[in-house]
């Protein structure tokens, strides 16, 4: 079930003055089950890019196989494709229009061939397995709030069953509350399903708390393909592309700079919280020894650090 | 009395039937005072529904109380006759940047609201080439608001606000929908106008990183004000605010989770400086 | 193809009809249709080519831009040949079964046709050369009398302005919509037209809901900012008329007196 990008590029209106390189020359491999996490800014190519995972939109350039065959190949089933890569778009609560949650629900797996009865079994599996209460599942999609709407709407996509599935921003306009229960949602989802999950987000804390391999988008090519936190330590770089790692990795660099033994590369509260307890212990032990010799010499190095 | 004062302020918004009746009511604002003095930075928090664009609406006119009085600059919003004279001296910026930006060129958007007032055209000329110099977008006055990014629109309805020379301005979640650079940029461009134009700033936002500079804050759940203070004072409490679904900036969590290891640091840390001094002395 | 309809009509470039005031450009191309109806002869035609010609020439826009709205009726253009040509009576010049071409049938064709292709360019030259803000101020302006007779001349304007600016923007929805619903399974594209129709619901209803959204959105900013109708309202950007627009109304004149002299002595 893999997805393979092969030297991908993607140009908008070429041949005209407007001609823009959305995506360069991109070759990447999403194999089965992983957590992925995208990030770059707006315009670095990452929504192009996605659309081209699902058989969306047709490379100027390159090859996209799905389990080994292309999809822009004369004959292959891009309708059946786009049911196993499910796409959740930006605000995909703009897409909802049946009179009620189940049915809007149902529009995919019907699409599929389902009958209607089948297609409610999966409705109602995707609606509950993203926390949507059933006692809202008659509701019109129009009376639910935001985070709500948005559950209703991946669900839409989640109904038919993708093997992988794709949000774009799913957060986007959600409170931190909301934001933090579709994301552990989503992690869920990860792990019930087994599927392959590629996150798009904006928020570099938020890829920190949950993905296992981070693309960083820039100028539409793939500036850096590795574990999130191989990839925080280029958090210089990434400044220069307009991004930024998360708060915690600017703290550790701070706190080591002056002289607190801390690990660098923990990105997460939790990593931070241990490595500096670990490393104030340490020092306590330290200082402790060193006023035993000699207080006044630890008093001077202490000021200095400080 | 401040720029804005809110007594005991309430909101019903109604729901009817197919006939018409009155449904049922929902409290959107429920007894809100509020003070705000010219030139402050106030900040109001709250999550999806907890009625602050609700509030952020009656500082405009927009809405008018069901129940309390709210006045702008002295004006009684039920009792003024003429509600474009109120929302000349509250500027209001809203979500969407898509949804409020009139004009299909930038510096003609600017002058949508001086045209309303009346204003003699020279003026507008003087007020529209300050406010886009303000906001940073002079560069683009002659281009289509279709193609500026998130921020940038954004910045061109401030300055659109700004140019009817309003004594406050009130930016109803202004920066929900742009992504992190959009983000800074407008907070940043705010700021400014607070600082060097000594504009009064109402900040209504649930990104906690956007307050940590505001003067005031006012926590907001289901449309009562819920905490008042000070950032530092605010993001002391993470306990209660998590029960508002809200959060606080990763270094003041992280402040708050050593504290409660044991480690000796004071309260309500704000930025990374604060919390290596307390960490490193 | 959103991208082209996003950029209008308009064509930036600095020429003497570019900085015509929009009263002018919208008054001459009422002239210019006007003496294409009055001329009936080709010498007429030749006429109104010179001047046709010579306004495309001032307006310094290639001249295939002139012609791209041509494509647009170019199958109206084709059925009215057609028709005029097999459906005018009178001396046959050729015939086979009950088609049949006559003299007065070939050359009312070729004055449809002129007209038409006329009307279209002369019209594009004016949207090619005036900006669609321009435009509506000026018609607002050119319309203001009607005010009298409680035609909210001044509302017609703002509407018509406000669906300039939001046409390219529900464009870009409806292809994200779209791409959306794809994305489910939808289909567009296949089917007989009842199925066709109705699989545009997932799409529409969408859309409708959206433009109602953003109508509710921007009639409360609109308030917000003191918006309350075209009285006691100035303009940022008053027309105004300067020399060349004079000197235009004379060249004006005198087309207009040459074309109904023509029409006068019969020629």
């Amino acid at each position: 079930m893999s997805i393979e990008l092969k030297n991908v590029t993607y140009t908008y209106s070429p041949g005209t003055s407007y001609e823009i390189h959305a995506v360069r020359d991109v070759s990447l491999l999403i194999p089965d089950g992983q957590f992925i996490g995208m990030i770059g800014h707006t315009g670095s190519g990452k929504s192009t890019l996605i659309q081209h995972f699902n058989g969306l939109i047709r490379p100027t350039s390159g090859t996209v196989l799905y389990n080994g065959e292309d999809v822009w190949a004369e004959n292959y089933d891009r309708k059946k494709l786009r049911s196993e890569v499910g796409l959740v778009f930006q605000y995909p609560e703009h897409q909802l229009f049946e009179n009620d949650v189940l049915s809007d629900v149902c529009f995919g797996p019907m699409n599929q061939g389902l009958s209607r009865q089948e297609a409610e079994k999966e409705a109602r599996k995707a609606l509950l397995q993203v926390g949507f209460k059933e006692k809202n599942f008659g509701k019109s999609p129009f009376e639910l709030s935001g985070g709500q709407k948005k559950r209703a709407a991946i669900a839409g996509v989640l109904a038919m069953n993708p093997k992988i599935l794709i949000l774009d921003e799913p957060t986007a306009g959600l409170d931190p509350k909301g934001r933090d229960d579709i994301l552990d949602q989503i992690a869920q989802l990860h792990k019930l399903r087994g599927i392959t999950i590629i996150l798009v987000s904006h928020s570099m804390e938020d890829i920190a708390k949950y993905v296992e391999r981070l693309i960083v988008m820039n100028h539409g090519q793939a500036a850096f393909d590795d574990t999130p936190k191989k990839v925080f330590l280029h958090y210089k770089e990434l400044e220069k592309m307009g991004l930024a790692a998360p708060q915690i990795t600017y703290i550790m660099h701070a706190l080591k700079e002056n002289g607190l033994d801390v690990d660098e590369n923990a990105t997460t509260v939790d990593e931070a919280r241990e490595s500096i307890l670990k490393a104030l212990k340490g020092n306590r032990s330290k200082q402790a020894q060193e006023e035993g010799s000699s207080g006044q010499k630890a008093e001077q190095e202490g000021r200095k650090n400080g | 009395m401040g720029i804005i004062k809110a007594l005991k302020l309430g909101f019903d918004y109604l729901k009817y039937d197919d006939d018409g009746n009155v449904q049922e009511t929902q409290r959107a604002v429920d007894d809100v005072n509020l003070d705000i003095q010219a030139g402050e930075f106030v900040a109001v928090l709250g999550h999806n529904g907890s009625g602050k664009s609700t509030l952020a609406k009656h500082m405009n006119a927009l809405l008018l109380p069901t129940e309390g009085t709210i006045w702008i600059d002295g004006m009684d919003t039920l009792k003024e006759p003429e509600l474009w004279k109120i929302r000349q001296k509250a500027g209001m910026v809203f979500q969407n940047p898509d949804n409020q930006i009139i004009g299909t060129v930038v510096e003609e958007d600017v002058g949508f609201g001086p045209e309303n007032m009346g204003v003699p055209t020279e003026e507008i000329w003087k007020r529209v080439d300050d406010s886009l110099n303000k906001v940073g977008m002079t560069a683009y006055r002659h281009h289509s608001p279709n193609k500026l990014s998130g921020g940038q629109k954004q910045r061109v309805a401030i300055a659109g606000v700004m140019a009817m020379h309003p004594s406050c301005i009130v930016l109803d979640e202004p920066t929900a929908m742009l992504d992190p650079n959009g983000r800074k940029e407008v907070i940043k461009a705010v700021k400014e106008l607070n600082r060097k134009e000594n504009v009064t700033v109402i900040l209504i936002t649930h990104y906690m990183e956007e307050v940590v500079h505001a003067d005031r804050v006012y926590v907001m759940d289901s449309g009562k004000v819920v905490m008042t203070g000070t950032p530092r004072e605010i993001f002391s409490q993470v306990e209660t605010l998590k029960q508002y679904r809200l959060d606080v900036p990763q270094v003041t969590l992280l402040a708050y989770e050593l504290k409660k290891a044991g480690v000796e640091i004071p309260d309500g840390i704000l930025t990374t400086e604060e919390l290596v001094s307390a960490l490193c002395q | 193809m959103i991208r082209d309809i996003t950029l209008g009509q308009y064509y930036p470039a600095k020429s003497a009809l570019h900085r015509l005031d929009p009263r002018t450009k919208l008054i001459g191309t009422l002239v210019f249709i006007v003496s294409v109806f009055l001329f009936h002869t080709f010498l007429g035609y030749a006429v109104a080519t010179v001047f046709l010609g010579g306004m495309i020439l001032t307006s310094k826009v290639p001249v295939k831009f002139m012609f791209k709205g041509l494509k647009a009726i170019f199958l109206i253009l084709m059925i009215t040949v057609v028709f005029n040509i097999l459906l005018t009576p009178g001396d046959v010049l050729w015939q086979w079964g009950i088609l049949r071409v006559t003299k007065e049938g070939l050359s009312l064709a070729g004055r449809m046709a002129i007209r038409l292709a006329y009307l279209v360019i002369g019209s594009s030259v004016m949207t090619l050369t005036t900006t669609p803000n321009q435009l509506t101020d000026g018609l607002e302006r050119l319309l203001r009398p009607l005010n009298k007779i409680h035609v909210p001349v001044h509302e017609i304007a703002m509407m018509m302005s406000i669906a300039l600016r939001f046409i390219p923007i529900l464009l870009e929805e409806t292809d994200k919509i779209m791409k959306a619903q794809i994305a489910r399974g939808a289909d567009f594209e296949t089917g007989n037209i009842i199925q066709k129709a109705k699989n545009m619901v997932p799409l529409l209803v969408p859309l409708f809901i959206s433009a109602f959204r953003r109508a509710n959105d921007l009639a409360m900013a609109m308030e917000a900012r003191c918006y309350h109708g075209g009285d006691h309202r100035t303009q940022m950007k008053p027309l105004k008329y300067a020399g060349c627009d004079y000197l235009a109304y004379g060249v004006l004149a005198l087309y207009l007196a040459v074309a109904i002299a023509f029409r006068a002595v019969g020629i």
